[in-house]
């Protein structure tokens, strides 16, 4: 490669990563303050009503041990350190560190991310180019009817009622026996995980469709593509070389962008079938005001979150070289 | 759900383009027959019509049954003329809780749209118009905002301020005001330097007067077009919190709640899950539509082909 060019990508990789850097940490602030600073503290929540009764030396030495009394942003910079360097905290309610808690919980919920996407990626572009293919004829009504659905019905509608079809009508519930991982039963495991994915890439996979079918319709239109119709391009080579690839940065984008709604939905999702992982380690963290575990589940949510879309810019700019001036 | 809606989002710093004349943006009978003449336009003018007139109808106590008597001579009755559709686990009749969590549902999303909707259209005029370090400033907080999936950050908010109505409101709209700086920046950017603001602005007229009377007018339309797609996230969300258990607690009826209550009950009373389900979806796919037809009616550039 030439070196200027070379040279551009890596200048805007390095400002991109320093962005990134910058945001994550405004997104630590933002988290902090919501849940450290708000009215409701540890103590409160940890004795209820009974934090009353404590004596004023015993709240200051609670307060010391929580962390509480000292200035907020002394507060901020020892939890930032301290996460930083992999110590999260203790849970207030089992007792156990804030990281075994999530090392247990994180692959579930990546397994059923990681399934959902590909799932998503697969419905959305499929029909996305089904429907901007011939649009108007049938594969695209069932593409725009899709697209109704995922867009309309909630995670958890769509969850619920097919938990509930499957087990009245076939009695089939896969997560009645409990979680199994996939090293211990695959396909008990795979069962597990299918269901819950398919509900989550619905959601997804309607925002990629339109996408999809916009962005090609879009390539379609333009000249080079009538060019190599005409030079005798045969129709697949037409797809996959000019049109797909001319389209991949928006869809690329848009799947990163949908990561979000993935993630907010295990949380529910999760919870309907019963799956151990971060999002059900969330709510019922959140139910027992167990805030270190809620505040570094947040984190990793948000994190991830940045993260991916950090590099599905990166991979955009190596797609389209244009994307790199931006 | 939330962030299907981002796509039609511009990302920050793109969808720039100079605007040299103040369209007029129909209103009253005008807009209602724009939006009318499309396909979509006319499903959300109807499913919100739908959704509006049920709270309505509770709102004004003309629901056919106190949605929260109990009644244990009818409990888990299936569909019937005095029971539209059905009753609960307590006898209560489930028609009359839906309209009532429709009510509960729109007051929280209402209030949501208004919080995203006030603070983002002043955040993106200010930052389209100012420019400088308080655009910076905006739009740095913007995409901080924006990097915390919305559900999340609502779900946070609700730990921190618990579960009442206006703290549920606050807990969606906050997520949502990126999306209303970031549309409403855009269409500003182009404004700036649009020939009747430089005139306004030659005439002496004050900052205020500038922003207010000749750049707010002109965007109008892409605020109302983000308020019903708002309304929809806000919807959804609000049904998400509370069938997670985190939104305003009983008795206020409330439709997430109740497909949550319904999972053990579904199997022989499909009623109780298909009444909020039914009312959710309706909400969402509505007010969704009616966002694209209010487009549609008031940006001729966007019109689609279908």
């Amino acid at each position: 490669m030439f070196g200027s060019s070379s040279h551009r990508v890596v200048d805007a990789i390095a400002r991109r990563v320093f962005s990134t850097v910058v945001t994550l940490l405004g997104v630590s602030i933002v988290i902090f303050v919501i849940l450290r600073l708000l009215p409701g503290n540890a103590i409160t929540a940890q004795l209820g009503v009974n934090a009353g009764l404590l004596s004023p030396a015993q709240l200051k030495s609670l307060d010391h041990f929580y962390g509480i009394g000292q200035p907020a942003l002394e507060q901020y910079t020892s939890w930032l350190g301290s996460t930083l360097t992999g110590n999260l905290g203790v849970s207030l309610s089992t007792q156990e560190s804030v990281s075994t808690l999530i090392g247990q919980a994180l692959p579930v919920t990546l397994e059923l991310g990681i399934v959902a996407l590909v799932l998503g990626v697969l419905i959305g572009v499929g029909l996305g180019l089904l429907g901007a293919l011939r649009p108007g004829r049938i594969g695209d009504d069932v593409g725009q009817g899709v697209a109704v659905i995922g867009l309309g019905v909630p995670s958890f509608v769509l969850g619920t009622g097919l938990v509930t079809f499957l087990s009245s009508q076939f009695h089939y519930f896969p997560s009645s026996q409990g979680w199994v991982s996939l090293f211990h039963d695959p396909w008990l495991n795979v069962q597990q995980v299918f269901f819950p994915a398919l509900v989550l890439s619905l959601g997804i996979g309607a925002a990629i469709m339109r996408t999809t079918r916009a962005a090609v319709l879009e390539v379609s239109s333009q000249s080079f593509v009538r060019t190599a119709r005409g030079k005798g391009v045969s129709g697949r080579a037409i797809v996959w070389r000019h049109l797909l690839l001319n389209a991949l940065v928006p869809i690329v984008t848009m799947s990163g962008i949908q990561l979000g709604y993935l993630l907010g939905g295990t949380v529910i999702v999760e919870q309907i079938y019963v799956l151990p992982g971060l999002g059900r380690l969330l709510v019922t963290s959140i139910d027992n005001r167990d805030f270190p575990v809620v505040q570094s589940v947040t984190i990793l949510f948000a994190t991830g979150f940045v993260l991916v879309n950090m590099l599905v810019d990166v991979a955009c700019s190596f797609i389209d070289p244009r994307a790199r001036d931006r | 759900m939330s962030d299907a809606l981002r796509e039609q989002i511009p990302a920050s710093g793109s969808g720039v383009e100079p605007v040299a004349v103040q369209r007029r943006v129909p209103g009253g009978v005008d807009l209602l027959r724009a939006i009318w003449s499309s396909r979509n336009g006319r499903i959300g003018l109807v499913f919100v019509g739908l959704i509006v007139l049920g709270a309505l109808i509770e709102g004004v106590g003309l629901a056919p049954v106190n949605p929260q008597t109990q009644d244990p001579s009818a409990v888990l009755k299936g569909i019937s003329i005095s029971h539209l559709f059905g009753t609960d686990q307590f006898g209560r009749d489930v028609f009359s809780l839906v309209l009532q969590g429709i009510g509960v549902s729109l007051e929280i999303s209402c209030i949501a749209t208004l919080i995203a909707g006030g603070i983002g259209t002043v955040g993106g005029i200010v930052a389209g118009y100012l420019g400088g370090f308080a655009s910076t400033a905006i739009m740095r907080a913007t995409d901080i905002v924006f990097a915390i999936p919305a559900i999340l950050l609502a779900l946070a908010i609700v730990t921190a301020l618990g579960p009442g109505i206006l703290d549920s409101a606050l807990a969606i709209g906050v997520g949502y005001i990126p999306i209303f700086v970031r549309v409403v920046r855009a269409p500003v950017l182009g404004l700036r330097n649009a020939d009747f603001v430089r005139a306004g602005r030659v005439l002496g007229f004050s900052r205020t007067r500038v922003l207010f009377c000749h750049i707010l007018p002109n965007v109008y339309g892409v605020v109302a077009v983000q308020a019903s797609l708002a309304l929809a996230w806000a919807i959804l969300a609000e049904a998400s919190l509370s069938f997670l258990g985190l939104g305003p607690p009983p008795p206020t009826a409330s439709l997430g709640q109740m497909v949550s209550d319904s999972s053990s009950l579904a199997s022989f009373a499909w009623w109780t899950l298909a009444g909020p389900s039914v009312a959710i979806v309706v909400a969402v796919i509505g007010f969704n539509f009616l966002g694209d037809g209010l487009r549609d009616a008031t940006d001729p550039r966007t019109r689609r082909s279908r």
